[in-house]
C-alpha cells in the first residue's frame, strides 16, 4: 500500500468530479474513498499495486497512466469514463478472454468472476474480434484440497503478491517472458508446495477469476445470490456517493 | 421395371438433433431397406475426464438444451454416489423432483404442440408450409396460448430449482443449493390448477386423436418390442426421479424386475454398428436379435404398475384398457402417453407446491468419498445412463452415457423401415408428403439426437433414397 494518510488533503478532479487526496494516495485509492469506481483487475484491496493489467488506466494531464500506481497530485485533472477509455478497457479484457480459456457457461466462478464482471460493465457484448488462441494449459488437482486450473489464469499475479507478502510463502511466482508469461508454482505441482486451504491467496476474492479453487464448494452458492447478481462490479464503490 | 433408386431425407425436422434418414428402392420401387443415420461427432463421454466431480452436473447438461434438466439431474445422481450420499435430504430430494416434473412437463408440451401437433391437425401428407406451430395458433389461437403458458411454467419451475429457465446450476453433489421461497411457491400455487385443466384437455385432445384414428395409429409403425424403464421401488409405480429397472416383453412377460439401476452393465449392452454414431443398445440375456427394447412415455406406460396422482393414473388405466392391460405396441401412442405424462407431473407439482419440506434449510448431506458413481433417471424421451469413475484427486476418469434416443435407435430404425415399406413401396413418384410419414414416425420419439451423439454444429436431419447400386437418387433435406 502506498502513503499514509496526512491530516490535510487536497483536490483534484476526476470526471469533473471534485475528490480529495492526501500525500501518498495513488489517484485509485483517492477515487475509491470518494466513491468513484476505475476498473481494475491486477489491483487488489490489501495487496501491493502492480500496475500490470493496464485496465485501470486513466488519462491524467493528458498523459495515461496506471490509475493503481500513478499518485495522485494537486489541481490535477483526471478523466476516467470516457468512451475512448473504456473502448481500451474492452480491448483488453477482450484480449484476456482470446488468451486463455474461459468457458463461462461451465465455470465455477462464473458470478463471481471479475474478468466476467468487466466485461459485463464494459459492455462487452459484440462477437469476438481477435482469433482465440486457445492455449493447451493444465488442470493441477494434485492437491487434496485445492485445484488449479491454469486454463482461466489471467496472469495478473495477485496471488503471487497475496502468498508472498500475507502469507508469507512462496507457492506462486511467474514463468517465461512476454506473451508467454504466466503464473506457475513453485514445485513439481500444487501438492509439491506449502499451499493450504486457508492461505490467503488460495482465498476466492485474491484470484478475480475460477483459477485457483477451493475443492468440493464449486456452484455451492445459487444463481442469484453470487457476487455479481447483486450489481455491476464496482457498484459497493459507488454506492459510497448515494 | 425402372433403375433401382436411394432416397435421403436431409433433414427430417422438427426434431431436436442432426440426423438423416435413407431409402433404399429396387427395380420395381419396393422399400428394400430404410434407416435412420446419425452422422454426429460424439465427444462428451471423452472430453469430461479429466474435469472436477462437482463440475460434471454443470457441464454434461450442455448435451442439450430441450432437456438439461435431466442430464444434470442424472449426473448429480451419480455424484450423490461419489459423494457417499445414498439419501438426500427430505429438501433436496423434493426441489431435485420438483426441477424434473417441471423439465418433463415443459418438453412433452414442447413436443406435442410445437412439434408434432402440425401432423395430427392438419395430416401427415399437408402442404410443408402448413405443418408447423405458427399455423397451429392461427388456426387454433387458444390451443396455441395453452402450449405457451404451459411450456412457460415448467420453466419458470426449472428456474425457481435451478437458478436459470436453462442450463442452471441447482443440483451440486450431495444436494441441492437453494430452497424454494415462500413467494415462488404462492406464484405457482396461483396458476397451478388452471395447469390441471389444462393438462386433462391436452389428455382428451391425445387420447381422442388416437382413439379417433385407431386405423392409422395401429398400422403406423406398430410393431412388438421389449420395453424398459425404472420404476419405483417395491410397487412398481411410475416414478420419473428413482426407482429401479424394470423390463418387460411385448406381451408383458417380466424380464428382469427391481434391478438396481447400478448393474446396468451387466443388464444391457451397447451395440456397435457402422452406418450410425448412435449405439445399439439390448439385452444382454436376449441378444442383440431379441434384446432390443424401447423407452420413454409409451415404454413407461406398458412398466408402470400404476400412477400414484389420481387423474394420471385413470388416464393411464384408460390408455391400458386399448389393449386390454397388455404393453401398446403403437409408435403413434406415445403422444397420447405423453400427454398424461404432463397431467402427472403437474399434480406431482402440486403435490410438492404443498409440502413444506421445499423451505427446509437442510441441503446438503454428508457422505464418504467412493470413486464410481452411477445416476438413473426417466428423462422426458426416457431411460437416461450416467455413470462416470473419480481419481483421488476428484478427476473424472471414466464416462458412459446411455441416453433416451439411444434406446430407442433400434425401434426408430424399425418404425421408419415399417413406415417407409407401407407408404413408399410401390410409389413411382415420391412425394414430400409421402416422406413426411417416415419423419412422423421418428418424431414420435421424440429423438434427441444432440444428445445421442454428443454433436457439434448446425442440427439439422436428413432422408436419402438409394438406387440397388448404392448410389444416391433423391434427398430431401428441409430446415425449420
Amino acid at each position: 500500500m502506498s502513503g499514509t494518510k496526512k491530516e490535510t488533503g487536497f483536490a483534484f478532479t476526476i470526471d469533473g468530479v471534485e475528490v480529495t487526496a492526501y500525500a501518498g494516495q495513488t489517484i485509485m485509492e483517492a477515487a475509491d474513498e470518494a466513491g468513484v469506481y476505475i476498473p481494475r483487475l491486477c489491483d487488489h484491496q490489501g495487496l501491493r499495486h502492480q500496475g500490470s493489467c493496464r485496465v485501470c488506466t486513466v488519462k491524467a494531464g493528458g498523459r495515461s497512466v496506471a490509475a493503481c500506481t500513478q499518485p495522485a497530485a494537486p489541481g490535477q485533472s483526471v478523466e476516467n469514463e470516457t468512451p475512448h477509455l473504456n473502448k481500451m478497457r474492452r480491448d483488453l479484457v477482450e484480449m484476456l478472454f482470446h488468451e486463455g480459456n474461459h468457458l463461462c457457461p461451465i465455470c465455477e466462478a462464473s458470478g463471481n468472476c471479475e474478468l466476467q464482471a468487466m466485461a459485463y460493465r464494459l459492455d462487452m457484448t459484440e462477437t469476438t474480434r481477435f482469433p482465440y488462441l486457445e492455449p493447451c494449459r493444465a488442470l493441477d488437482a494434485s492437491h487434496p484440497d485445492i485445484a488449479l486450473d491454469t486454463n482461466r489464469c489471467i496472469s495478473c499475479g495477485r496471488c503471487i503478491r497475496a502468498s508472498q507478502d500475507v502469507d508469507g510463502k512462496g507457492v506462486f511466482g511467474y514463468v517465461g517472458r512476454g506473451i508467454h508469461r504466466r503464473v506457475a508454482v513453485n514445485g513439481e505441482d500444487l501438492a509439491d508446495t506449502d499451499a493450504e486451504v486457508t492461505d490467503h491467496a488460495i482465498s476466492s476474492e485474491v484470484c478475480p477469476v475460477g483459477c485457483i479453487i477451493r475443492k468440493r464448494v464449486g456452484f455451492v452458492t445459487p444463481i442469484g445470490e453470487r457476487e455479481f447478481d447483486k450489481g455491476l462490479i464496482g457498484h459497493e464503490i459507488e454506492e459510497k456517493r448515494k | 421395371m425402372t433403375e433401382p433408386r436411394m432416397i435421403e431425407i436431409s433433414p427430417v425436422t422438427r426434431v431436436e438433433g442432426h440426423g438423416k434418414v435413407t431409402i433404399h428402392l429396387d427395380g420395381e420401387n419396393r422399400v428394400e431397406e430404410a434407416r435412420l443415420h446419425i452422422v454426429e461427432f460424439r465427444g462428451f463421454e471423452r472430453f469430461i475426464r479429466g474435469r472436477l466431480m462437482w463440475e460434471v452436473p454443470v457441464i454434461v447438461q450442455r448435451l442439450c438444451g430441450i432437456c438439461p434438466v435431466s442430464h444434470h439431474l442424472a449426473a448429480a445422481k451419480a455424484m450423490d454416489m461419489i459423494a457417499g450420499v445414498d439419501q438426500l435430504t427430505p429438501t433436496a430430494e423434493k426441489m431435485r423432483r420438483l426441477m424434473h416434473y417441471g423439465q418433463v412437463m415443459q418438453s412433452h408440451v414442447l413436443h406435442f404442440f410445437h412439434l408434432a401437433a402440425p401432423d395430427l391437425l392438419f395430416g401427415f401428407g399437408a402442404p410443408a408450409e402448413k405443418r408447423n406451430i405458427f399455423e397451429v395458433i392461427k388456426e387454433q389461437p387458444e390451443l396455441g396460448k395453452r402450449a405457451v403458458l404451459m411450456r412457460k411454467y415448467g420453466q419458470e419451475i426449472i428456474e425457481a430449482t435451478a437458478g436459470k429457465k436453462i442450463h442452471g446450476t441447482g443440483a451440486i453433489p450431495g444436494g441441492i443449493n437453494a430452497n424454494l421461497s415462500i413467494e415462488r411457491r404462492d406464484h405457482f400455487l396461483s396458476t397451478i390448477d388452471e395447469m390441471i385443466g389444462w393438462a386433462e384437455d391436452s389428455v382428451r385432445l391425445a387420447r381422442d386423436y388416437t382413439l379417433e384414428h385407431e386405423e392409422i395409429v395401429a398400422d403406423f409403425g406398430s410393431f412388438p418390442s421389449n420395453y424398459m424403464s425404472i420404476v419405483r421401488e417395491g410397487d412398481g409405480a411410475l416414478d420419473l426421479y428413482h426407482g429401479n429397472l424394470r423390463a418387460l416383453n411385448a406381451e408383458g412377460g417380466i424380464i428382469f424386475d427391481q434391478e438396481p439401476y447400478t448393474r446396468y452393465h451387466d443388464l444391457l449392452v451397447e451395440d456397435v454398428r457402422s452406418w450410425s454414431y448412435m449405439k445399439f443398445p439390448f439385452i444382454t440375456d436376449l441378444g442383440p436379435e431379441a434384446g432390443w427394447y424401447r423407452v420413454g412415455p409409451l415404454a413407461r406406460m406398458n412398466t408402470a404398475s400404476f400412477i400414484d396422482t389420481p387423474l394420471a393414473e385413470a388416464a393411464h388405466k384408460e390408455l391400458k384398457a386399448v389393449t386390454g392391460g397388455s404393453p401398446n405396441n403403437s409408435t403413434l401412442a406415445n403422444h397420447w402417453a405423453r400427454m398424461i405424462e404432463v397431467l402427472h407431473c403437474v399434480e406431482k407439482i402440486r403435490e410438492l407446491l404443498h409440502d413444506p419440506d421445499l423451505q427446509g434449510t437442510d441441503l446438503l448431506a454428508p457422505g464418504d468419498r467412493r470413486e464410481e458413481g452411477i445416476g438413473v433417471i426417466e428423462a422426458p424421451r426416457g431411460n437416461l445412463i450416467h455413470h462416470y469413475q473419480v481419481d483421488e484427486h476428484d478427476q473424472v476418469t471414466y464416462c458412459n452415457l446411455i441416453v433416451s434416443t439411444t434406446h430407442n435407435n433400434e425401434g426408430m430404425n424399425r418404425a421408419v423401415k415399417d413406415v417407409a415399406v407401407k407408404h413408399l413401396s410401390g410409389q413411382e413418384q415420391i412425394t414430400e408428403g409421402m416422406l413426411n410419414h417416415v419423419e412422423v414416425a421418428i418424431r414420435a420419439y421424440d429423438p434427441c439426437l444432440s444428445c445421442a451423439t454428443h454433436a457439434l454444429g448446425q442440427m439439422p436431419l436428413q432422408v436419402q433414397l438409394f438406387d440397388a447400386q448404392g448410389d444416391l437418387v433423391d434427398r430431401k433435406a428441409q430446415c425449420m
